[in-house]
């Protein structure tokens, strides 16, 4: 029966989580200035994640199921102040933890998976003039004997610079649309693969992001993934189908990255505002509280209602069930909460939260991403309108 | 463990709710809803589903199956999917039975349980409200007085659900010279109760059809054995739980309805030359509505499931998924009624019947309970 309370050992765990992720909290500030400088493998006084992997050996069968708790640490980890070491997305699957491993594990051929699974892949899609529609991408390859030949630019790619690699979408076919598109796993060091700079950012400063730069870059034939050189007239491509079904696993994930930011900002309100002596009291109705408890209420409620639809996303995918339309609603709420809950986070804290003597406006300079990325909250919605009206991507645009 | 799997009997129980919801509830509801009366038969056909026996252990006649705040949230919903109205009225008495089993001595649960496990509706329900504005629960100004081994009430409740034919009323009243929740406590009052006078109240914005009923609590003595729960009392806090959440879950039943008669709508009203749902004004506002249906549910099903396993953190999540419903149930109901533009505000068409029902069902303390 639907129960939303943890086990004993996942709080434990999550409260691990917590307080290892706060143990770099004094460094944050510096890498904050010094965004290009990566942290040394372990800060003076870092707790690490060795202290957090024994205890999922003593997860039992009858825990939460494990998509669907990773969402809660994913959520933890994120609301905490301490120095993050890139994205954080499939903790604590290891080094391999890429948005373009992601694509691997989904769209790759068993042959590609075992040669390329130990890599760290990013995942590089948008391009200066085409974002949000990724079917619009100009970067194109074209088969020459056994390599492919990749032109075009690529830039926010996330990961970009520390990456062994990228998936990179290219099309085969211009006049073909979105069928013609297909990945290309291109390695650093490709001949004409250029890694042009990396930007500088209003948050998430600890994950890089690059621009990259393709001239006659050649690639051999086999990293085309999932290896399917045709281009379906129907209009749908199998291999474009495959690569957006990535989303549904990582939506959620990024979508808890925005959960963990409104968490963070509303948990750092209320401790600070408990300090002044000013504390939501639950026994009271609407109609007898003070402004600011109303909005403290509302601001968790909102945060609460974003994480449970991202543990209701990752649950159906526990579950085996369907859940590209949840991954939808789920990254929409966690891109507004994002946004939301970090800027109502500062009025209620007042002039002081602006300070650097403080972490809480990080909070909201990390979450806005949220909001862009993996799709934008509009795109979100487009792909949910169209679910529930019942319209193509043609028909509703 | 963190789950949002239904058992076996919830999602039995919701299949056959969201049925009658849609075959029986939703049709009829318009004509309900201007009569302003609630026919028999609707609240014979909900009591025939045995949802409020259900729960009554089977020393008392009941089906002695699992007092579920879980259970009742998935009902509620899909009644409230059908009409807010009718399944306010239909689960009324449910109210006054939770509470029976939460809180009851043994001997107010074999005084008034059996009642409610024959095949003929009873009505009997739970008296929260009053007149003043700014009422809150936990500000009750109906005082209850020691008496003796007794009480004497005074005060007055309004828009009583069921009031003008409950057999029984659980009254909330506050100790005299006590303040908050924690001194509010529930008061078992039969009808003919000298003191208590009892009018039927007609004319409301929203929840129109439901019977109600205004209590006027002059005088009434009370034996020590009325008090909900003997010595021990009740958890008011709890209880209110069960009614805000309760009221949530048919909040969000109205909002799924609300939205899924949008949608065609959308599809159907060209404007411009293209259906209106095309338009991502219109598209956004339906994603938006859908959206929230969604998140809504979630926080109803966790205050519902907390409540149940009786969890330390039971009351602020019901506070948290009332403050959420209350804010997304009606923008949608209002939303869906913009949709249909003039049509939405015209009594042909059910928007504004829902919108009425949202703000209504959002701004009362029950008139059901999880």
């Amino acid at each position: 029966m639907a129960d939303f309370r943890l086990s004993a050992i996942d709080q434990q765990i999550l409260d691990k989580v917590v307080e290892v992720g706060e143990s770099t909290s004094r460094h944050a500030r510096y890498y904050e200035d010094h965004e290009h400088e990566t942290p040394p493998t372990r800060l003076e006084g870092e707790r690490g994640f060795e202290e957090v992997f024994p205890l999922f050996g003593q997860r039992q069968p009858g825990d939460t199921p494990m998509m669907t708790f990773m969402m809660a640490v994913s959520i933890a980890r994120g609301s905490t102040t301490g120095v993050t070491r890139g994205l954080g997305l499939a903790m604590p699957a290891g080094r391999a933890s890429g948005l373009g491993n992601a694509a691997l594990q989904s769209a790759g051929t068993p042959e590609q998976k075992a040669k390329w699974g130990d890599l760290f892949l990013a995942m590089s899609i948008t391009e200066p003039n085409v974002g949000s529609d990724t079917k619009a991408i100009q970067a194109t390859a074209r088969l020459d004997g056994d390599e492919w030949v990749i032109n075009g630019d690529k830039i926010f790619v996330t990961d970009g610079v520390k990456c062994d690699g990228a998936i990179v979408w290219a099309t085969i076919d211009k006049s073909a649309g979105r069928a013609g598109i297909k990945s290309f796993l291109v390695l650093k060091g490709a001949p004409g693969f250029e890694l042009v700079r990396q930007e500088k950012k209003l948050g998430i400063r600890s994950s890089d992001t690059a621009a990259y730069s393709f001239r006659d870059c050649r690639v051999p034939r086999d990293a085309l993934l999932g290896g399917d050189e045709t281009v379906p007239k129907d209009g749908g491509s199998a291999g474009y189908k495959g690569v957006m079904k990535t989303f549904n696993m990582t939506r959620p994930a990024v979508a808890s990255g925005g959960v963990a930011k409104a968490k963070g900002a509303l948990e750092f309100t209320k401790a600070a505002l408990a300090q002044e002596g000013v504390e939501v009291d639950w026994s009271r109705s609407y109609n007898q509280r003070s402004a600011v408890e109303q909005r403290l209420i509302e601001m968790e409620a909102d945060t609460e209602a974003a994480a449970l639809s991202v543990l209701h996303a990752a649950w159906l995918n526990d579950v085996r069930k369907p859940n590209n339309l949840e991954s939808s609603v789920c990254k929409a709420k966690g891109g507004e909460v994002c946004r939301t809950i970090p800027q109502a986070a500062m009025e209620l804290l007042g002039g002081m939260s602006v300070s650097h003597d403080h972490l809480v406006e990080k909070f909201l300079r990390d979450g806005r991403i949220s909001d862009i990325y993996e799709g934008t909250g509009q795109i979100q919605r487009l792909i949910i309108a169209r679910e529930i009206l019942g319209y193509s991507s043609e028909e509703l645009t | 463990m963190i789950t949002f799997e239904l058992n076996e009997e919830q999602s039995m129980i919701r299949e056959a709710l969201q049925g009658f919801a849609a075959e029986v509830l939703a049709p009829g509801a318009r004509a309900i809803d201007e009569a302003g009366e609630m026919p028999a038969d609707i609240l014979q056909k909900g009591w025939d589903f045995g949802l409020i026996a259900a729960a009554i252990p089977e020393a008392y006649g009941g089906g002695g199956g699992d007092r579920s705040c879980m259970t009742n949230a998935v009902a509620l919903e899909a009644l409230g999917g059908g009409c807010a109205s009718q399944a306010a009225a239909i689960m009324a008495p449910g109210q006054f039975v939770s509470a029976l089993i939460d809180f009851g001595t043994e001997e107010q649960k074999a005084g008034h349980l059996p009642r409610f496990t024959g095949a003929t509706p009873v009505a009997a329900s739970l008296a929260v409200q009053e007149s003043q504005f700014g009422f809150a629960a936990e500000a009750q100004r109906t005082i209850a007085t020691r008496k003796g081994n007794g009480f004497v009430l005074n005060g007055e409740k309004r828009l009583v659900p069921l009031g003008d034919r409950a057999d029984t009323f659980l009254v909330l009243a506050r100790d005299e010279g006590s303040e908050g929740l924690a001194a509010v406590q529930a008061y078992i009052v039969p009808r003919d109760t000298v003191g208590l006078s009892v009018e039927t109240e007609n004319g409301t914005q929203g929840l129109k059809p439901l019977p109600k009923g205004k209590l006027t609590l002059a005088n009434v003595e009370l034996p020590g054995s009325a008090r909900l729960g003997g010595d021990a009392g009740i958890d008011a806090a709890r209880l209110i739980s069960h009614a805000r959440v309760g009221a949530a879950a048919v909040a969000v039943g109205l909002s799924r309805q609300a939205t899924d008669f949008a949608i065609p709508y959308a599809r159907e009203r060209v404007a411009f030359g293209e259906p209106i749902g095309k338009k991502q004004s219109i598209a956004f506002m339906l994603a938006e509505m859908h959206i929230e249906c969604e998140t809504m549910r979630w926080m109803v099903w966790k205050a519902a499931s907390l409540l149940e396993h009786n969890d330390p953190g039971a009351v602020k999540a019901s506070v948290l998924a009332q403050d959420y419903v209350r804010r997304k149930a009606v923008k949608i109901a209002d939303d869906a009624l913009q949709i249909f533009g003039g049509h939405g505000f015209i009594r042909d068409l059910p928007l504004e019947m829902w919108l009425r029902n949202a703000r209504t069902l959002t701004v009362l303390d029950g008139p059901v309970s999880v």
